[in-house]
């Protein structure tokens, strides 16, 4: 998917303008992506609760991340302060549903409004700083709407936090692990190819023309200004939209937990899974909801043995997690900063073209 | 507010706005040898201390032993870390570089707060006598160590590239890496001496800190404060990476002052410095004393 606009491996070539920007590259891929969500239609009757609630938690974070990947990767805007975007979205669909008794069902996509808002009024430094300084301004903005929550007892509950109700549609309840799975789904699929098409148009190619040289890209008529404000707009739409359906999964949002190093675990999810590439984002954020159970796996596997006595695993099992983050995001950017997307991409060019490959 | 109180208030905040300073122009030496924003320059700091306590307490050294080991020990660390961690990523984008800074920073913390506690660690008491008088003001000892050790480091740093060859070849570096490499300096040599020198002149604000107020992971949060500062001064200007720290240290201590006064918010000391920052990025990006970046096509 997207391919327009990632890396691509030697040998993989297009030749016309409409076999460039097709959504899905074979027939394959089409019935690959359709089975996978039919295939995921089931899981909720397949696996366990545990394995769902993992699941779950690719989802919103996944979606949440890909707003990263299209201000990051596509536009080439750094933002350190994601999470708490994500944080704001989740508050306000608590908010619209509690206070002003609108329904869950439309309380989510207007918390991603809501959100959109309040980043396009931190947008607005972003259309005229770039890189460095504008890493610096999210990571301000980071601190002062961290401040924000923990302030506006009115907004987010105070310290105390506040409840968020569970979804329905059409008078049915969809609370549950089994049951949120194919809300969560649903948004996932929307988002994904509101994402993969947003790249198809004008509007994603000027992102991505912003993105490699901003000079020509301003000579050839693209107005700068419009376009990473509106980059840093939809990137906290999507951060929005993910954070309501986390609050409404978790049914409490805590005015902790939307620090300055979730935001480095969204940005760590889109270098792993490749800047400016749709897929290649889910595959981060699997990769980053998995790597902290690895290393609980890891731990409870040495339990008892020599190691874990002489370095005290169980309780360093948290740093543990925190180390292995860090240590991911430094090592993919020194051998792989292309990340995992580009990895695939080459597994697969090599057996498409499989003796002539190299 | 009364003279004596407004006096005291300013400063106290000059005596942590110099600590600021001095991190800030390691973080600025770094950046102008190398172009790389150090996001770690905090962990640098909490390293450096829990190496000093480490030696004071597990191995009763003297203070002044463990101090120069430490200190041996940074510049070690900084000159591996460039060539192990930085180096690959000479000539990546800007992402890619501040998101390395950022997870060894991530690593770093977690990895002391494995091996060392998440509490607060005292240092043990280094000066017999724990105030002294100056011109008759009632100082405590620790407090007056550390600005003396502030304008020590910053005077080091003015005579340093005024005076010394490595300095200048820092200099030249910064204004232009070709010229300065055809000019027969060593540019590899230039980025690994800044690492080592920022790394250790940090460890050696961290254990001023920690001396003062106990080692602890929130020490690390200096690393973030010091943004406000350079971006304040000029993210490349030495001179206005010292000013910016001192205004920033003076703004907290009032801010903290107006809060517990008048408006009552709670923790408006730890959030001025960036609203202050998000101001200077709107009106002025360059900073006070920063180059102003002009683009040619």
């Amino acid at each position: 998917m997207a391919g327009t606009v990632a890396l691509r491996p030697c040998g993989d070539f297009r030749t016309t303008y409409g076999g460039d920007q097709t959504v899905f590259p074979t027939r394959l891929s089409l019935a690959f992506c359709f089975l996978g969500i039919a295939a995921l239609c089931f899981a909720p009757f397949v696996f366990s609760k545990y394995v769902l609630s993992l699941l779950i938690q690719i989802g919103y974070l996944g979606i949440a991340a890909l707003g990263l990947n299209i201000l990051v990767g596509f536009t080439g805007q750094i933002s350190i302060g994601h999470a708490v975007f994500f944080g704001f979205g989740a508050f306000a669909s608590a908010y619209f549903s509690n206070k002003l008794n609108v329904p869950v069902f439309f309380a989510i996509p207007l918390a991603g409004v809501a959100t959109t808002a309040v980043g396009l009024l931190f947008g607005v430094p972003a259309a005229r700083l770039k890189g460095l300084y504008l890493a610096i301004a999210t990571l301000a903005a980071q601190f002062i709407l961290e401040d924000f929550f923990a302030r506006a007892s009115w907004f987010t509950g105070g310290v105390a936090g506040t409840a968020a109700k569970s979804f329905s549609i059409f008078g049915i309840e969809m609370s549950g692990d089994q049951r949120y799975f194919y809300v969560v789904l649903a948004y996932v699929v929307i988002l994904y190819l509101a994402a993969t098409n947003l790249m198809r148009t004008r509007d994603g190619r000027a992102l991505v023309a912003l993105r490699d040289h901003y000079l020509s890209a301003e000579m050839m008529g693209i107005n700068l200004t419009k376009y990473r404000t509106m980059s840093f707009g939809v990137s906290a739409f999507y951060a929005g939209i993910g954070g309501a359906l986390y609050g409404h999964y978790l049914g409490f949002v805590s005015v902790e937990g939307f620090g300055i190093f979730f935001s480095i675990q969204f940005l760590a999810m889109v270098i792993i899974g490749g800047l400016g590439s749709v897929m290649g984002t889910l595959m981060g954020t699997v990769f980053m909801v998995l790597l902290p159970e690895a290393m609980g796996g890891l731990a409870k596997l040495l339990s008892g043995s020599y190691i874990d006595r002489l370095l005290s695993l169980d309780e360093g099992v948290v740093f543990l997690r925190e180390m292995a983050i860090g240590a991911v995001i430094v090592l993919f950017l020194i051998f792989e900063p292309d990340g995992l997307a580009h990895r695939w991409r080459q597994i697969r060019a090599y057996w498409k073209l499989y003796p002539f490959s190299h | 507010m009364d003279g004596t109180l407004l006096f005291q208030l300013v400063l106290s905040g000059l005596i942590v706005g110099a600590l600021y300073g001095v991190v800030a122009m390691c973080f600025v030496l770094i950046y102008k040898a190398s172009q790389v924003v150090n996001f770690a320059q905090g962990e640098f700091m909490l390293i450096g201390a829990w190496a000093c306590w480490w030696l004071l307490v597990k191995f009763q050294l003297p203070f002044v032993a463990a101090f120069l080991v430490t200190l041996a020990f940074m510049m070690l660390f900084g000159l591996i870390l460039q060539f192990v961690v930085l180096k690959p990523l000479i000539g990546e984008p800007i992402i890619s570089v501040i998101m390395v800074t950022i997870g060894l920073s991530i690593f770093f913390q977690a990895l002391m707060k494995w091996l060392f506690g998440v509490s607060v660690q005292p240092f043990p008491p280094i000066f017999a006598a724990p105030d002294m008088n100056v011109l008759g003001l009632q100082i405590r000892t620790v407090y007056a160590m550390s600005t003396l050790i502030s304008i020590g480091i910053m005077a080091a740093f003015a005579w340093f590239f005024k005076f010394s060859r490595m300095g200048l070849a820092m200099r030249a570096t910064a204004f232009n890496q070709q010229v300065a490499q055809s000019l027969g300096i060593s540019v590899r040599k230039v980025f690994a001496l800044a690492w080592g020198i920022s790394a250790m002149v940090s460890a050696l604000a961290g254990v001023v800190v920690g001396v003062v107020n106990g080692v602890s992971p929130a020490l690390s949060f200096f690393g973030i404060k010091v943004f406000p500062a350079v971006i304040l001064g000029g993210l490349d200007s030495i001179i206005g990476a010292v000013v910016g720290g001192l205004v920033i240290g003076v703004l907290e201590n009032v801010a903290h002052y107006a809060d517990s006064q008048w408006l009552h918010w709670g923790n408006l000391h730890e959030i001025a410095p960036f609203y202050v920052l998000i101001l200077i990025l709107m009106v002025r990006p360059y900073g006070l004393f920063g180059t102003r970046d002009i683009e040619r096509v």
